[in-house]
């Protein structure tokens, strides 16, 4: 027990209470999207996605985010709130977050309709509770808007990383990597700050299951319901379509490669 | 008034994603009988913007702009928009561009629309075609504020020329200060890149083992084409975790996917569906991908891959 991870909590523990400020504080958000296994279809012609039939998880990109967040509580000394914009049935997502350990869930009451608008409601919440950190995901996998980390931080003028594969923070100051095309880039900031994160945030293996002690724990801890502030309606969807069913697909024999060569460079044209 | 764009450079370079949007811009302008204005950091030759229909060029020169930054980026972009009094502004999908456009919409407090995959259907309001659930769907979304951005998808427009003689004017800019501080950048400088490349050449768990992957990167060579790998060959580290391509990975929007020893899960499909032309060789007849794809061979990968990269290479001589 008394091994060196031990004093290291115990002196996170003890500096905090003299500087209780010092606890850095960490917003997750969480948008609720259908596993990717989901079929897609819509209802309402065309213009609602239909939930009929379809398990929600967290997004696959708030999970490496959230992986992220427990480290640092565990590690550095954090509190960790996790919030979702949406209606009810986005609950049981926030518990599997409490679940996995964060300490209190935030959900703000709106079915939004774009990704301002979630931006808006988060943002909100962060003027008066100040987080140092507020972690979101690169893009959800249902809308793909790719856009609310860096609204929010437009929004409350927090220093912004995007596509964020790693991430450490040491005193307010801040080293991470973002992701760009061929390769990465180091880079150096400051608290408050606002990451888009993704794979490489921590690993695939890293992340987390809920047990069933972290279940019942959640079930006690904290699932606040806040009211929406204006909507904003800036962007909206008119309806959505499905890809056209796919032709057959033209087979080429093992034995006669040149005929693929050929139909790819005379019929397809893409070589 | 006119469109906004913005042409995005890299070591005084013009990107392909900069004429690809100056070409969807000048479109969309002829349809709205305005012009189309960009602004450039850095690039060597504004007037090239000229080959692909821009009609002026907000040109900055500035050492201190030398590396990209988004918060300082997505402002000068702002000085541009209030400058010339647009209302629609129009970015690549480029990791620097998505970067700095949920920044710059809140600055300019437009209503924003991403992975925008076709000419606007209407303009009042600006309705776009895009792609959602990751390309399982098509989303037609409409911008209702008067302010308005897009980011267009790669490689779903293309690059049309269209000469006008674009007036380069010298922009001069203030600077907001930052907190992001770029301290290196690595990148592999001869290699093709997933986002950018024409073909893409994917392995899968059916290559059984890193050590297979010397005939996938001769496959790559032959055709010019970036490497790309699924999900649990990264995981394995078989692979780099750049190269996972997929719904929680890259996507692809090349115009030839060939994917060799990969089954074809809905996960893998989903990132890769907006490349135009896909093949799959995959010796199990009953794979899924041969549903998703355009051509397929059924046949050991060990057996096709190296007749496929003699035959690439004959080809290549005779049409050389
Ligand atoms: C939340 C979640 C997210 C995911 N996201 C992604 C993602 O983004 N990208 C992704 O790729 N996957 C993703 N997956 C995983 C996905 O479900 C599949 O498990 C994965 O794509 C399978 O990879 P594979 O095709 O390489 O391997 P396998 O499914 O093992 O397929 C190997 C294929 O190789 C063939 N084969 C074997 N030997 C040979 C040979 N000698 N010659 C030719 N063919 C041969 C086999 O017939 C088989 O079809 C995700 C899964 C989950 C649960
Ligand atoms: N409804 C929501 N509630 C909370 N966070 C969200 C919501 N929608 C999006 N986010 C966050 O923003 C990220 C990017 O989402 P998007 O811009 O919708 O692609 C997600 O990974 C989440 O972290």
């Amino acid at each position: 027990m008394f091994d060196n991870n031990y004093f290291k909590l115990n002196y996170v523990f003890l500096s905090t209470k003299f500087y209780p400020l010092n606890l850095m504080k960490i917003l997750v958000c969480i948008s609720h999207v259908p596993d990717t296994t989901s079929k897609i279809n819509f209802t309402e012609n065309n213009s609602k996605f239909d939930k009929n039939g379809i398990q929600f998880v967290i997004n696959p990109n708030d999970e490496f985010g959230l992986t992220r967040a427990m480290w640092f509580k565990e590690k550095l000394g954090a509190s960790v709130d996790v919030i979702n914009v949406g209606l009810a049935d986005t609950e049981p997502t926030l518990r599997k977050a409490l679940a996995i350990g964060a300490d209190k869930a935030i959900r703000i009451n709106s079915d939004p309709k774009n990704g301002l608008n979630v931006a808006k409601q988060i943002a909100h919440i962060v003027s008066s509770e100040s987080y140092d950190l507020i972690i979101g995901g690169r893009e959800s996998i249902d809308y793909n808007g790719g856009m609310v980390p860096g609204m929010i931080a437009g929004l409350t003028d927090y220093n912004f990383i995007d596509k964020c594969i790693s991430l450490e923070i040491n005193n307010g100051s801040v080293t991470a990597a973002r992701e760009i095309e061929g390769g990465k880039q180091i880079i150096e900031s400051k608290l408050p700050l606002v990451i888009a994160g993704q794979k490489g945030l921590v690993e695939e293996s890293d992340l987390r299951i809920p047990n069933m002690r972290g279940i019942m724990m959640a079930r006690r801890k904290e699932l606040q319901v806040v009211d929406a502030i204006d909507e904003d309606n800036s962007t909206c969807t008119v309806n959505f379509e499905k890809p056209k069913p796919k032709s057959e697909v033209t087979l080429v024999s093992s034995d006669n490669v040149d005929e693929l060569i050929n139909l790819l460079h005379n019929e397809a044209k893409a070589i | 008034m006119g469109i906004l764009i913005y042409a995005e450079s890299e070591n005084g370079k013009y990107k392909k994603d900069s004429f690809e949007i100056a070409s969807y811009a000048r479109v969309t302008a002829n349809k709205l009988n305005t012009s189309v204005t960009a602004v450039s950091i850095n690039a060597n030759d504004p007037s090239e913007l000229g080959n692909y229909g821009v009609d002026k060029v907000l040109h900055i020169s500035n050492d201190s702009l030398k590396n990209f930054n988004a918060a300082i980026y997505a402002d000068i972009i702002k000085q541009a928009f209030e400058k010339e009094s647009s209302n629609l502004a129009i970015l690549s999908s480029s990791a620097n561009a998505k970067y700095l456009g949920s920044l710059l919409s809140v600055k300019i407090n437009a209503g924003y629309i991403t992975n925008v995959i076709e000419i606007p259907k209407g303009f009042n309001p600006l309705t776009v075609k895009r792609n959602s659930f990751t390309n399982k769907a098509f989303e037609y979304a409409k911008i209702n504020s008067n302010n308005r951005l897009l980011a267009l998808s790669k490689n779903s427009h293309g690059i049309i020329e269209n000469k006008t003689s674009a007036q380069i004017e010298i922009f001069e800019v203030t600077l907001v200060s930052s907190e992001i501080n770029v301290k290196s950048t690595e990148k592999a400088s001869n290699k093709v890149t997933i986002a950018d490349a024409e073909i893409v050449v994917s392995g899968g768990r059916g290559l059984k083992g890193p050590e297979n992957w010397g005939m996938v990167e001769e496959l790559a060579d032959v055709l010019g084409a970036a490497i790309a790998c699924s999900k649990p060959v990264s995981d394995l580290g078989w692979r780099p975790h750049s190269e996972h391509v997929g719904q929680t990975g890259k996507l692809v929007s090349s115009n030839l996917y060939i994917a060799i020893g990969i089954s074809g899960a809905i996960q893998h499909l989903a990132g890769i569906n907006s490349s135009k032309i896909k093949v799959v060789i995959n010796n199990d007849p009953d794979a899924p991908f041969f549903k998703a794809a355009d051509y397929g061979i059924v046949g050991d990968a060990f057996e096709v891959v190296p007749k496929l990269i003699e035959g690439l290479k004959t080809f290549k001589s005779e049409n050389a």
